[in-house]
């Protein structure tokens, strides 16, 4: 197991809202600020775009983690979008739960655009959490398949 | 309309595990209006139950239709295709909808996925209340048009009893009191007298308690 | 007279009456029931025997009536209508007319939900005012609830009861009048604590008139302790209990006294207003507090009327 954690690479999906955690990654980009590679950013027009069949379909495509990053709570640029995306987290984490695979791996987070060194932060912290977790199990099945053939 | 809600997802697993192709089939009438069975529902629990599965090493696919009624035979009719391909149907309706599925299609197996609850309506964004228990005589009347049979706990026609407090009932104080409901509403419409009068014991032969109903409409084919 | 019942009798004499309350045990044990009915025989003039009670499976109280009769002690069978329909209230009804029961207690019932077995179905076939038509009916119309003649009838003195501190207040005045026109001769009520609000619903009885059409029992009982009371307050569907009773059990050294004391001030305090034509003491799972009770209160001897 822990030969596995060690070389585990997690693929993480990031979704992202264009006002706030899009920019910010535009930014640490451009301030060379390092950030692990394991995280696929999406881009939403508004965090409150997140539907709950994207996080799941993210998951069904064997994503280890996923989170949605939105502005902080009270600036959102159509108002309530984040706390939408919030509560729609909040009811992927339960379904996630149900299934078996694990609220823990879905979160949500808030920032703004000038935060390029806490969007950094973010996709190290969730990568860390998701490396800690473990594969998803559902590709945790196919790796052991994989290694029997 | 007719008010349901998702089966908790164990016992899902649970009726779908010794099948193989499954077909998930909604219904985008009432129950998709409360958010049980509309395309989003219906993506959402196929989305976990192709994750469970795999995981679970289970076989096979996991299909989706909606259609608009569930409970007619014209449009159920037209799921055949893909019934064919499935040795289960998760239905997504109300119970109607699920005997509709078992009857039309008498070799496959329709389960529920839905706990069908009650003839209702929503009060507030995500909230739904029981109004009617299709008691087969109606008597909203009588009763400033809050159903005593319904919304009273005891079903009483001459209420409201002792527990009655502040408005809520004794069984629970989430629930209104029916009949403080009813007598609100009647001293609104300066009806009170009509509560004076004993209402009689109701004849529940019109209910369920008269067996299984059915309506005839002599215009209906005509 | 409707059923020659010694509570009948007590009160169309005139006399202040005294009825307790006897609850069946959870079990079939006979003897349970035997021993409150010596604790409480020859200090009331009936005695209340609940219909499972919260909707807890208690015996049978048309079993535990007997059983209760048999000792010397007139029984006030309960019946509600939680779980028994038409048919079978009738039945019970009939049996129990047949067994020499003659008291009878008129309830729609606790919901199911509040009880041991809340999966249970409940039934409601009737609530309690049509159940009183109805036994009233059996009783002066010789008649089924369906309309059916019977060759012999049950003769029950029919009771209801009431509840002074349930919402809407002006209207439970108004549902007590539907019990009397349904033909209930007697009214017991909740336990009272707060004699200031049983004071001004009583005003409302005497105002439409129907202490001159019942006779109405106050319904009174002693606490144990302020934690009871408590619980009564907050937890208890339809009870009403003022703060200062709290405070009052709280403060006291012995409670059990004090609640004592409290119960015999209330009973002062009720049987001073008009129109209250006896108690009904409801010392549950603590009978024996009920000699002391109507003794003090100068109860005793209860009338003897042939
Ligand atoms: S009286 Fe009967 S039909 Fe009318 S609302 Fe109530 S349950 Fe429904
Ligand atoms: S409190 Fe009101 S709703 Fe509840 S059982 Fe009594 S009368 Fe019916």
């Amino acid at each position: 197991m822990n030969q596995i954690t060690e070389d585990f690479e997690p693929q993480i999906v990031a979704f992202c809202c264009r006002y706030c955690a899009y920019a910010a990654a535009d930014l640490a980009g451009s301030s060379r600020i390092q950030y692990p590679p394991n995280v696929k950013i999406v881009l939403l027009p508004c965090s409150g775009k997140v539907d709950e069949l994207y996080l799941l379909k993210a998951f069904e495509a064997e994503a280890d983690g996923v989170y949605v990053a939105g502005c902080l709570e009270g600036t959102c640029h159509f108002l309530t979008g984040n706390l939408r995306a919030k509560k729609r987290v909040q009811y992927v984490k339960s379904l996630l739960d149900e299934v078996g695979i694990g609220g823990e791996r879905l979160e949500m987070y808030n920032l703004s655009s000038a935060e390029g060194q806490r969007f950094a932060e973010i996709a190290r912290e969730m990568t860390e959490r998701i490396r800690a977790l473990g594969p998803s199990p559902l590709n945790q099945r196919k790796s052991k398949e994989g290694a029997i053939k | 309309m007719i008010i349901a809600d998702r089966k908790p997802f164990e016992e899902i697993k649970e009726l779908t595990s010794k099948a193989k192709n499954i077909l998930i089939a909604g219904c985008d009438s009432c129950v998709a209006v409360c958010l049980a069975s509309g395309e989003k529902e219906v993506a959402v629990l196929a989305s976990e139950l192709r994750m469970q599965r795999k995981m679970d090493g289970l076989e096979g696919e996991i299909e989706e239709i909606v259609n608009v009624r569930q409970c007619e035979n014209e449009y159920v009719d037209a799921m055949r295709d893909k019934v064919e391909k499935a040795d289960l149907i998760l239905s997504m309706a109300c119970g109607v909808g699920v005997q509709t599925l078992a009857e039309r299609f008498p070799d496959k197996l329709a389960y529920p996925a839905l706990n069908t609850k009650f003839m209702g309506r929503p009060v507030e964004p995500g909230v739904w209340k029981e109004n009617c228990e299709g008691c087969g005589h109606c008597i909203l009347h009588l009763t400033g048009g809050i159903c005593p049979v319904a919304r009273c706990s005891k079903s009483m026609l001459n209420g409201p009893c002792g527990g009655s407090q502040g408005g809520k009932c004794e069984v629970d104080p989430e629930i209104d009191c029916g009949w403080q409901l009813i007598y609100d509403r009647l001293s609104r419409l300066g009806q009170l007298d009509a509560l004076v009068e004993i209402m009689l014991s109701k004849d529940w032969s019109t209910s369920w308690s008269g067996g299984p109903r059915r309506v005839i409409k002599e215009s209906a084919g005509v | 007279m409707k059923s020659g019942s010694n509570l009948e009798k007590v009160l169309s004499s005139g006399h202040f009456a005294v009825t307790a309350e006897l609850g069946p045990p959870k079990s079939c044990d006979p003897e349970v029931v035997e021993k409150k009915a010596e604790i409480l025989k020859g200090f009331a003039d009936a005695v209340n025997i609940t219909d499972n009670q919260t909707a807890i499976v208690r015996t049978s109280s048309i079993a535990t009536g007997v059983i209760v009769a048999r000792k010397g002690l007139e029984p006030v069978v309960q019946m509600t209508c939680r779980d028994r329909n038409r048919i079978a209230i009738q039945s019970d009804l009939l049996g129990a007319a047949a067994l020499g029961i003659k008291n009878l207690l008129c309830l729609t019932g606790d919901h199911q939900s509040c009880g041991n077995h809340p999966q249970a179905r409940g039934v409601f076939d009737l609530d309690a005012i049509q159940l009183i038509d109805m036994v009233r009916r059996m009783r002066d119309e010789k008649k089924f609830q369906c309309g059916e003649e019977m060759s012999v009838e049950p003769r029950f003195f029919i009771g209801a009861a009431a509840n002074p501190f349930a919402d809407p207040f002006e209207f439970q005045v108004i549902r007590l009048a539907k019990k009397v026109t349904a033909g209930a001769e007697f009214i017991q009520t909740q336990l009272i604590y707060n004699v200031e609000k049983f004071a001004r619903w009583m005003k409302m009885v005497r105002e439409m008139g129907l202490h001159e059409k019942t006779y109405i029992l106050a319904g009174v009982g002693p606490i144990k302790s302020a934690g009871a009371a408590r619980y009564m307050k907050n937890k208890v569907a339809g009870m009403d209990v003022p703060g200062e009773i709290v405070e009052r059990l709280q403060a006291a050294s012995d409670p059990k006294a004090e609640g004592i004391k409290l119960c015999l001030d209330i009973i002062e305090q009720v049987r001073a207003i008009e129109g209250v034509a006896g108690i009904h003491i409801m010392a549950i799972e603590w009978e024996s507090a009920v000699p002391e009770i109507a003794e003090r209160a100068g109860l005793l001897p209860r009338p003897q009327i042939d």
